[in-house]
């Protein structure tokens, strides 16, 4: 998806939409573009894309696809934890804006991106196949290969990169853009280090069905990690659900009506209490910023919706923090999970991924403008730079969330619950955390 | 060492009644040998020539001294090998040469946007300078020249130092589209006595190199068109450019090979716009480049104190 939307990126601006770009991708979806139909079944793989994403694919004017098919705006979100004492409330509405977020299936955000390039007459060619091999920095003393594709003198070709794909053919690149995810093949061949740890933590994938129209995004922290439903329309919601390995393997096997009553154990009265709608009593201690109240602070602990049954299969994820060392080197740049996966536990991974993507789109037309090489290093730096701050940063924020709510002890409960009065009624923390989450703000604090 | 300097400058002065007549051969010996270093040329400096320079004795770039230019009988392997291991530090963005390569991109801006709007070229074309003839004097490896070709125009790049033309020239062929140069060692007069014209003519940071300022921009004028384009670019004559340029520069940071730039031989941008209008060339616009150490990043400002370059049309006669 993210290098797609490089893709539509690159297509969409007029300094680099006569760039030759090949995607080499074994997706089958790509090969066979099997309309979607808005009746098809929902799929157990979703996102949550932020407003600063979706103003990208409205840039590039993918967004009109994705409204023809299901998604899911929604504005309001609701967090709490299983001890009982605290929560938090959010509306769009709090920093003026209409929605929180859209929550929009994998597969849907794949195809529009692959409809808005289709229209345009961006010069690509499809590759269906695997990278098997890359050599990316060739000698002048070892020229003399000719590849089976090209015909030009293998002299002029001896510095660009060169791949080899698992049906045998080779492509010449000036620069190689690794998108291909967590365990990127591309990243492993250009030898980039990873530093990061694996969470004893699985994620539970599933979508359900309620009986009425879900338009909030719930999350409740349990003991093993926390609970996620959020809306997808029509009715449909999908569950991440972390929980340790183990019980992960449990919960996949298990029959549909049990799952379906675990799920509304944790989503409800499972684990602890209610948190209590104390408006009043805790209002009064923060009636000095009383002027200022939210309009979510006003709103009360509302339970989710039941869920009714099982809307597709489950699907069982290892989580893991992972960030590459450089993102660029000659030749080479990674962009999404390929250089960064996150926990998912506040919906930010893919829109980094994103905006990974618009980043580099951006250095690329300076960087033509100017006519460098694309694949010359000192460009893809500053594409480096500009990123590493950021998705560093928010990697940071996410981990230190992670490791805050899995541990159950007396005062730390305490202090989290602090943490959730806090954010709930302390208006410009509480809007400071919306326009971070929302990718409007670029920096957690101080802007 | 500032006072040496200052009393050269102030013997100058005595010497010579206008700031542009040609540069006296120097009092000292030692002065003259700091003349000649020429820290990029791998061949043994020379002593300096019997006879006083003339008018025409331009030094282009950073290049050797006029004579017989010696050209190799015939390329062996040997010789590409070793003329391809060296042409990685030209191009090695972390070489030597990095300064260049970091202030490049900004050098760049200020030509695309001056030259497409004085040629009415689109700006959001990724080949804006096609159909225009440039000439890169005293190009180096071909730092300028290459982007210049890959924005779409015909390049001509000359340099004083063959070996630099070598450099450039493989480096050049790696890609298709860069391979179009014409890469020539020679010297803008030999240009202008065959009669070459171009639509724009860029020489940057190659007048403070030179003996005579004032008669090499009358041969890069003479290579422009006219209404065509020159682009010159130097360093200021200042106590701050001195400062930066060359303590900060060459003492310091260790960016330049000390001994690369005499604050002597620099241009205020006063001089550059008056020479440059006897050489026939109006000065339309003219910028300052800035770094900022932080960033490590260079920008276009006004400021012109230490940095500058100069974008100037060609009189109509």
């Amino acid at each position: 998806m993210v290098g797609m939307a490089l893709a539509c990126s690159l297509a969409s601006m007029p300094l680099t939409k006569h760039l030759n770009v090949a995607i080499i991708d074994s997706n089958p979806a790509l090969g066979s573009r099997v309309r979607l139909k808005k009746g098809d079944p929902p799929d157990a793989r979703v996102s949550t894309v932020t407003p600063a994403t979706i103003s990208l694919f409205k840039d590039v004017g993918a967004w009109q696809y994705i409204e023809q098919n299901r998604h899911a705006y929604f504005h309001k979100m609701q967090v709490w934890d299983y001890t009982g004492l605290g929560y938090t409330r959010y509306n769009a509405r709090d920093i003026n804006k209409e929605v929180l977020g859209c929550v929009v299936e994998n597969k849907v955000l794949h195809d529009s991106l692959l409809s808005c390039i289709e229209t345009t007459d961006f010069q690509k060619t499809f590759h269906p196949s695997r990278l098997t091999s890359m050599t990316l920095h060739q000698s002048s003393s070892s020229m003399g290969m000719d590849s089976t594709l090209l015909k030009t003198t293998s002299s002029s070709l001896g510095h660009l990169a060169k791949l080899e794909l698992s049906d045998g053919k080779s492509i010449f690149a000036k620069l190689v853009v690794g998108a291909d995810g967590g365990k990127s093949r591309v990243r492993e061949l250009a030898g980039f280090k990873t530093t990061g740890w694996n969470y004893s933590q699985n994620a539970v994938i599933c979508t359900v069905e309620h009986s009425v129209e879900n338009r909030c995004a719930w999350q409740r922290f349990l003991p093993a990690g926390p609970i996620a439903l959020l809306p997808m329309g029509n009715n449909f919601s999908n569950i991440v659900w972390t929980m340790n390995p183990k019980e992960a393997g449990n919960r996949k096997l298990m029959n549909e009506d049990d799952f379906v009553k675990d799920t509304n154990a944790a989503l409800d009265y499972g684990y602890g209490p209610h948190p209590k709608s104390s408006l009043l009593e805790m209002g009064d201690m923060f009636s000095w910023l009383r002027g200022d109240v939210t309009l979510s602070a006003t709103e009360g602990f509302e339970v989710p919706p039941k869920v009714v049954k099982l809307a597709s299969e489950r699907m069982v994820f290892p989580l893991s923090l992972k960030h590459a060392n450089d993102y660029a080197s000659k030749r080479v740049v990674l962009i999404g999970d390929a250089a960064h996966t996150v926990h998912p536990l506040a919906g930010q991974g893919v829109n980094m991924g994103f905006g990974d993507a618009l980043a580099l789109s951006r250095v690329i037309a300076e960087g033509i403008a100017v006519g460098i090489d694309i694949g010359e290093v000192t460009m893809l730096k500053k594409y480096e730079e500009e990123r590493k701050r950021t998705n560093i940063m928010m990697m940071a924020i996410l981990d230190g969330f992670q490791k805050a709510y899995s541990v159950d002890f007396g005062p730390l409960n305490i202090l989290r619950a602090a943490v959730f009065h806090g954010a709930n009624y302390i208006s410009p923390l509480k809007r400071n955390i919306i326009s971070y989450a929302s990718g409007d703000q670029r920096l957690p604090l101080f802007s | 060492m500032a006072s040496k300097l200052l009393n050269y400058c102030h013997l100058q002065a005595l010497c010579s009644r206008h700031v542009f007549s040609p540069r006296l051969p120097h009092p000292t010996r030692a002065a003259l040998t700091l003349l000649h270093f020429r820290p990029f040329s791998d061949a043994p400096s020379s002593p300096p020539p019997e006879k006083p320079h003339s008018y025409n004795n331009t030094r282009n770039d950073i290049g050797m001294e006029k004579g017989p230019i010696q050209t190799p009988s015939s390329l062996k392997e040997l010789e590409l090998v070793k003329f391809a291991s060296i042409a990685e530090t030209w191009w090695d963005p972390e070489g030597p040469f990095k300064p260049l390569h970091v202030m490049n991109p900004t050098r760049l801006a200020f030509i695309r946007s001056t030259l497409c709007r004085h040629f009415r070229k689109d700006p959001n074309s990724s080949r804006p300078f096609e159909g225009l003839k440039i000439v890169d004097v005293g190009c180096g490896g071909g730092i300028l020249s290459e982007p210049l070709a890959r924005m779409g125009a015909a390049v001509m790049g000359v340099d004083a130092v063959e070996k630099n033309i070598k450099i450039a020239r493989l480096h050049a062929d790696l890609d298709p589209v860069t391979s179009t140069i014409e890469y020539c060692c020679t010297t803008a007069e030999r240009l202008v006595e065959e009669e070459r014209k171009f639509d724009a003519v860029i020489s940057l940071e190659v007048i403070e190199h030179v003996a005579d300022p004032a008669e090499f921009c009358k041969s890069l004028a003479a290579l422009t068109i006219p209404d065509g384009a020159t682009v010159i670019s130097t360093i200021n004559r200042s106590m701050r450019a001195y400062a930066t340029a060359i303590i900060g520069a060459e003492y310091i940071l260790h960016w330049l090979p000390k001994g690369t730039h005499q604050w002597s031989s620099f241009l205020t941008p006063e001089e550059l716009v008056l020479i440059l209008e006897r050489a026939n060339i109006t000065v339309k616009e003219m910028a300052g480049f800035v770094y900022n150490p932080f960033t490590r990043r260079w920008s276009l400002s006004d400021d012109i104190s230490v940095n500058f370059i100069s974008f100037g049309t060609k009189k109509v006669q």
